[in-house]
């Protein structure tokens, strides 16, 4: 067989279901392949479109996401996406062509470094210039990208090599000299743990990302069933925990809520699992938890004492810890519920003071109410995506998320633009459970042709655009910070969304009015089919509470209802 | 700021001393030196790396990153093992007839090697630990140095074991 039908052999063998890509020049022989294979495969419209679906599609499931582009221009547009992947931890592999071997080096038509190009923002890169080499390193690379720390590996394929015959055999073992995949860690460690919270008084549990990544919800629900203690998230963390669970805070940090940020700062143990303490999470690094002991519990050795210094670590696989630290927890002789039950109590009564919340003043839809709504009408294995920006913020604190990878958002690099095509790689990732993308009317149109790749592909999930006529998070911070200077951040609203969508073939409404959520979103909602709802909301609502840059957790501007 | 050494075993491939290189810089930690060559075994390449760092912890994180890439194998920190570190300099040095003596006293006297003479300049190489470098050149403040090329620091721990089995 020939490099290219190499390519898909490799791509069954490791189970990938489907292939999101555009083609071009240096991989015509890979798509003749995919042709002739009939091997699944979604054409966006943009292969920024392309790797931000695989990258939901990577986050709803599990699964290793998979791109295809071509050489230079196809591939520069995956590196948006490439580096959203890499800070969020998300196992993506992405082919693109390279011009032939002979025009490497040569500035030829469609030439990009792309390997130089994403080196800071891959985990591991490979430029394939010999066909024999395809089946070990597709190998490698769906090994790398989902074992250990997830993330993105690109494969840029010599355009030759997809035309060579080769003698396909793929291995079955990878070996790899530097890098094994494994991380089980130091039992003494997790004791250390356990004697920690055997001595606290206010422990609190903070989940990131990790635990979404580690499929390890389970067992930390189990811990939090076990110890009764209060539980706040990152960003990413969001769906780790039940939002109607026990002891749940809600979102941490910069717009995190007052209930969680407020415990931070007041616990005496911090139980970290699986995040990286973004500067967006801890606010004045120096001032973060200042009375509790901090325990991390971290793959990527990197992270400890990265950003915050921990006082206990627990380094490894949260798949080995969390279990671990459950069982020790069960046996160890203590009534840790009835003992941390004060703490409980105080934390949980002052977060319920005050909530997350907005002044219903005004004639128009307020995004809080608008996402509350939908989140009461949607069924609760709902996956929600989110573009950048004020509704992002909206969309994590109103939204009630109830499982893991239920909630997808571009947390570490803020990608606007990120929404469309990844909610569209959700639903093909997870059919059954009903999608519902929350943008804005700047995020929008950074991906909208994806509009067409909805339509023609028929996917089901709903856009709702919390439209305000302005690049509202960048006008929050306009207001507070500069002096209300609208610096190129108004939108004049001459696009027409319902139009827009309607031109690629999903169907648009409008909202514009209060009562309307009671009327016509509901009946909206329910209607099957990919559907574009454009609400129209006030142009400067603030998002609250909110930690200004370099200050405490606890010197919150709170608003809404307090 | 503190000088640290390290010997980094990576995969003997294309392109795997820019991401350690990369990588370092795209953290923002400082590289004093790095060289590369080929090891006892094929396939592995040592990177030689001098680093200044304000912390341990600093330290920690240059090694810890530097451990993820999947091309690193092995990472030594050799500053506080014993170990013999060596640095190679070449000088050219304006030299005419009168001054010949002088230089060819100081390299004698440094146990370093004249290795090209002309007309009008000589070129001295010297091994030695960095400080004895520094002070070799020192030595020809009083002399017009034409050009200097420094390889930085490479090491060998002492003892049996390489720094595979460490
Ligand atoms: C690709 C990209 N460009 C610029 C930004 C900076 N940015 C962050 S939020 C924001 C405004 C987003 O506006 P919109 O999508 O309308 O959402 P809103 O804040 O109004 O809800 C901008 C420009 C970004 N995050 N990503």
């Amino acid at each position: 067989m020939n490099g290219a039908q190499a390519v898909l052999e490799s791509l069954k063998k490791e189970g990938v279901e489907v292939v999101f890509g555009y083609p071009g020049g240096a991989v015509l022989t890979l798509y003749d392949a995919v042709y002739k294979m009939k091997f699944p495969h979604i054409l966006t419209r943009h292969e920024q479109g392309a790797v931000h679906a695989a990258d939901g599609y990577a986050r709803a499931t599990g699964k290793v996401g998979v791109v295809f582009a071509t050489s230079g221009p196809g591939a520069t547009n995956l590196i948006t996406g490439i580096s959203t992947a890499s800070m969020d931890s998300v196992p993506l592999v992405c082919i693109t062509g390279q011009v032939a071997n002979p025009y490497i080096g040569k500035d030829s038509f469609q030439e990009a470094d792309v390997c130089g190009i994403t080196t800071p923002i891959t985990k591991h890169n490979y430029l394939v210039k010999k066909a024999k080499d395809l089946p070990r390193v597709l190998k490698e690379a769906f090994f790398i990208a989902r074992t250990g720390r997830p993330g993105p590996v690109v494969i840029d394929v010599a355009k030759d090599v997809f035309d060579t015959e080769i003698d396909y055999k793929y291995p079955e073992k990878v070996s790899l000299k530097g890098y094994s995949g494994e991380y089980e860690g130091d039992e003494a460690e997790v004791d250390a743990v356990v004697r920690a919270i055997q001595k606290a008084k206010k422990p609190l549990i903070f989940t990131g990302g990790g635990v979404n990544t580690s499929d390890t919800a389970q067992e930390l629900r189990e811990i939090v069933q076990r110890l009764g203690v209060p539980v706040t998230t990152t960003l990413l963390g969001i769906g780790t925990y039940p939002a109607d669970g026990e002891g749940f805070l809600g979102m941490a940090g910069m717009h995190g809520s007052y209930g969680s940020n407020m415990a931070i700062q007041e616990c005496d143990l911090l139980l970290c699992i699986g995040m990286r303490f973004s500067d967006r999470v801890t606010g004045k690094v120096a001032a973060f938890a200042p009375h509790a002991k901090i325990v991390h519990f971290e793959l990527d050795a990197a992270e400890v004492n990265k950003n915050v210094e921990a006082d206990l670590r627990v380094l490894g696989d949260l798949r080995w810890s969390l279990p671990l630290l459950r069982d020790k927890l069960s046996k160890a002789a203590d009534d840790f519920r009835s003992r941390f039950a004060p703490w409980l109590e105080q934390a949980v009564a002052r977060a319920k003071e005050k909530p997350f919340g907005y002044l219903e003043e005004g004639e128009l839809i307020k995004p809080g109410a608008l996402i509350s709504k939908i989140s009461s009408l949607m069924p609760r294995d709902t996956i929600a995506v989110t573009d950048v920006g004020q509704h992002q913020m909206w969309a994590a604190q109103f939204f009630n998320v109830y499982e893991p990878r239920h909630f997808l958002t571009s947390g570490g690099q803020g990608t606007m633009g990120y929404g469309l095509p990844a909610a569209l790689g959700a639903k093909l990732g997870k059919p059954d459970s009903p999608v519902v993308l929350f943008t804005g009317d700047g995020s929008i149109m950074m991906n909208c042709q994806e509009f067409a790749t909805i339509a023609d592909n028929d996917i089901d999930l709903k856009v709702v655009i919390l439209h305000n006529s302005i690049l509202g998070m960048v006008a929050q911070w306009q207001r507070l910070f500069y002096s209300h200077h609208y610096s190129q951040s108004e939108l004049k609203g001459k696009t027409d969304f319902v139009k827009l969508s309607e031109a690629m073939g999903v169907k648009g409404y409008r909202l514009t009015k209060k009562e309307e959520l009671e009327t016509v979103l509901p009946k909206l909602l329910s209607e099957k089919g990919p559907m574009l709802i454009d609400v129209m909301v006030p142009e400067d609502e603030d998002v609250l509470p909110m930690v200004p840059g370099g200050k405490r957790l606890d010197q919150m501007v709170l608003g809404g209802k307090d | 700021m503190q000088k640290y050494l390290l010997a980094i075993l990576v995969d003997n491939k294309p392109g795997v001393l820019t991401h350690v290189s990369g990588l370092i810089s795209r953290r923002a930690f400082n590289i004093e030196s790095i060289s590369a060559g080929y090891t006892e075994e094929p396939e592995v390449t040592r990177i030689n790396i001098v680093v200044s760092v304000e912390s341990d912890r600093e330290l920690d994180q240059v090694v810890t990153q530097l451990s993820k890439l999947i091309d690193v194998i092995k990472i030594v920190n050799l500053t506080k093992l014993p170990s013999i570190a060596r640095e190679l300099v070449l000088i050219k040095i304006k030299a005419g007839k009168e001054s010949r003596a002088d230089i060819k006293n100081i390299v004698e006297i440094f146990r370093a090697k004249i290795v090209d003479i002309s007309p009008e300049n000589v070129v001295v190489e010297l091994t030695g630990q960095q400080s004895k470098i520094d002070g070799f050149i020192d030595m020809f403040a009083d002399y017009e140095i034409i050009e200097i090329a420094r390889t930085g620091a490479i090491a060998l721990s002492r003892g049996p074991v390489p720094v595979k089995e460490m």
